[in-house]
């Protein structure tokens, strides 16, 4: 599990440069799907065959892509511009990116010593920061990057504390990861679409295609999702509590979920003693919304596991949750939709 | 139609959740339509068949409500908004869910200045002992929806969710009224419009219409000190020129302006900064729908009292029976 987790959130994949970790993902569920492609917005959609006489549609959702920066200028100084792609400008400050999966950069601003009064006291603002590669001159740096070129987080996966995890990216590649572990059981009674999407942090671009694509007639994104049960908070606005297992949405920005779907879900997991909390926010959206919206519209859920510090270098999941959503999701496919 | 009206207002049915006020319109539609079917989101589609082009009309039948997302250990419920909703509409207002259990929405104590309130610092109070006893009467994704009476002078009626049972009203006496019509019309009652027009999103879809025609309420410039608008309560229907999401196909707008002058009906034109209706999304739907939008003239928009004309309503029916008589030609 820590392998794994590990290969998929070191490895960089910036929303619209996902192919990386599209790879990563063939190579390890290429054994276990009846059927494997990836489409033009570079959305990788797995099949694995039902069982059932009548099987239902049920596509499952996690998406690929992270937050990161975007090369969109070289200085005469060899310094980078960039901008930014899902994040809060206020966890850049400082920060070792590696650029096009290759190149080390730090993300600099003015020293202190040289900041006004006010400049220290306010926000510093990503107009005002750069990314140093260390070049020398504008050829120097050119020889290296190219304009719109990707930049990602550097952290490395690791154990925290007593077990809990330590990563960057792991909205969404712990979905990825559940997803992953899901399709490795031998078979459900109705056809399962795995979707590994793209560009979800930038409006759940590719589901919205992929979801066209598929035609599903349930369909489930898996997230990790805010998890703010920290200092500062309070408990009505957790959204979700850290190894309290799996949580189930109501509703979010983006989506409404079906009763149907969350009753099969809480049923799965009452069933199977597996814990899991309702979601206590409506705050974020996800490719559910796409999935509901398609054709002439699906039945959908959100499941997520949560995740503290989504949207910034370091995020922390505890595997205990990981663990209960691969169970949960597996216990509601099992049970399948096509026989309701 | 005062009756009418007062019946489905009194209805349940917030977005996501609208099988009473579903059924309950279906009750009224039985027998004037050739059939009736319900789709996967929960949108109810009534068909009088025909040879001809299709024609969607669509009235959104969910109501704005407040979503449990969490039960404390005193027994108070923190809330998440479906739908639009200002603090101060929310304030020591009452409540119901679909269970009957009523509560009061009120705000944290210790906040001293309303500007302070926000929807994260208000929760439900139903009374309740305790987390436990709570939980015996709402669990955490049921939904409330405001609780106030109806009520009235003359033709101008005040009550909850005229947003937009008043249109739901408007369809079904168009439905009993409507004789004969070059069309194939499908009359669709949309669930979650007010989360995005998602229901109409699915069922323009599947219909793939010719033409559309949403029908909403809308906001009014005709109280002290309100914003400009050129729409008043009781001066006729307001045909929609845009909003926020869709610039009003020219034809469809023609004809019904076209309609309303044969008919002498009183109409005015609606151009509304703010806001969306389902009309947005029919019109973009696969490769675009000419589509216009029958506006109610509704004041206090999204509170617990909203107030319309009966008159409007009644003067909608008409154009848009007249309108589907006549038929639309693009």
């Amino acid at each position: 599990m820590l392998k794994l987790l590990k290969r998929l959130t070191e490895t960089d994949g910036v929303s619209g440069d996902e192919h990386r970790v599209r790879e990563l993902i063939k190579q390890e569920i290429s054994p276990y799907v009846d059927s494997m492609s990836a489409d033009s917005m570079g959305n990788l959609i797995a099949m694995k065959k039902g069982s059932a006489q009548n099987p239902k549609k049920i596509m499952i959702d996690a998406h690929m892509d992270e937050v990161g920066l975007i090369i969109t200028h070289i200085g005469d100084d060899g310094m980078l511009k960039f901008g930014v792609i899902g994040m809060d400008q206020r966890v850049l400050l400082s920060k070792r990116v590696l650029i096009a999966g290759k190149v080390p950069g730090v993300i600099g601003v003015k020293a202190i010593h040289l900041q006004e009064k006010d400049e220290r006291n306010s926000v510093v603002k990503k107009e005002n920061m750069y990314i140093d590669i260390g070049a020398a001159s504008k050829e120097e740096a050119e020889g290296l990057v190219s304009l719109g070129d990707y930049a990602a987080f550097t952290t490395k996966c690791e154990d925290i504390g007593s077990g809990r995890i330590k990563a960057k990216a792991l909205d969404d590649r712990v979905g990825c990861a559940v997803l992953i572990e899901v399709l490795k059981e031998k078979n459900y009674p109705d056809d399962v679409y795995f979707n590994f999407a793209v560009q979800e942090e930038v409006g759940l671009r590719g589901a919205g295609v992929a979801a066209y694509r598929i035609n599903p007639d349930v369909g489930i994104a898996i997230e990790g999702t805010t998890c703010s049960d920290v200092p500062g908070a309070d408990e009505h606005m957790y959204s979700t509590v850290m190894g309290c297992g799996p949580a189930i949405s109501v509703i979010d920005r983006s989506s409404y979920s079906s009763r149907e779907i969350v009753d099969g879900l809480k049923e799965a997991a009452e069933g199977a003693g597996i814990p899991y909390q309702m979601k206590r926010t409506m705050t974020g959206g996800n490719d559910a919304g796409m999935m509901q919206r398609t054709h002439e519209g699906a039945k959908t859920g959100v499941v997520s596991v949560p995740v503290r510090y989504i949207h910034s270098p370091a995020s922390i999941v505890d595997p205990v949750d990981f663990e209960n959503t691969v169970k949960l999701i597996k216990e509601f496919l099992r049970k399948g939709v096509c026989c309701k | 139609m005062k009756q009418l009206i007062e019946k489905l207002t009194s209805v349940y049915g917030p977005s996501g959740n609208e099988e009473p006020i579903r059924e309950a319109i279906r009750h009224e539609i039985e027998g004037y339509v050739d059939e009736i079917s319900t789709d996967t989101l929960g949108n109810l589609i009534a068909v009088k068949k025909g040879g001809g082009s299709r024609v969607m009309l669509a009235a959104h039948m969910d109501q704005i409500g407040l979503v449990v997302t969490y039960i404390d250990d005193a027994g108070f419920l923190r809330f998440a908004p479906a739908g639009g909703f200002a603090v101060t509409d929310l304030i020591d207002r009452k409540v119901i869910f679909g269970n009957g259990t009523v509560g009061v929405v009120s705000y944290e104590n210790e906040i001293k200045e309303i500007k302070d309130v926000t929807l994260n610092n208000m929760y439900i109070d139903i009374g309740a002992k305790d987390r436990q006893d709570a939980s015996t009467k709402v669990k955490v994704g049921d939904i409330a929806v405001y609780y106030s009476t109806f009520g009235g002078n003359g033709d101008c009626v005040t009550s909850r969710a005229l947003d937009n049972r008043a249109s739901c009203a408007v369809l079904i006496e168009t439905i009993k009224k409507l004789k004969s019509s070059p069309h194939e019309i499908y009359f669709v009652f949309t669930v979650q419009e007010e989360l995005g027009c998602r229901g109409a999103t699915t069922a323009a879809f599947a219909i793939e219409p010719y033409a559309a025609i949403a029908v909403d309420v809308t906001d009014t410039g005709d109280t002290p000190k309100s914003q400009p608008m050129a729409v008043k309560l009781g001066a006729g229907p307001a045909i929609k020129v845009f909003d926020e999401m869709v610039m009003v196909h020219p034809a469809i707008k023609n004809a019904m302006i076209d309609e309303a002058e044969k008919l002498g009906i009183p109409y005015q034109m609606e151009v509304l900064r703010g806001g969306g209706t389902d009309t947005g999304v029919i019109a973009l739907s696969k490769s675009g729908v000419p589509s216009g939008c029958l506006s109610i003239p509704c004041r206090y928009v999204h509170s617990d009292s909203e107030m319309a004309d009966i008159t409007d309503m009644e003067n909608g029916v008409k154009l848009l029976t007249g309108l589907l008589t006549d038929g639309i030609r693009i």
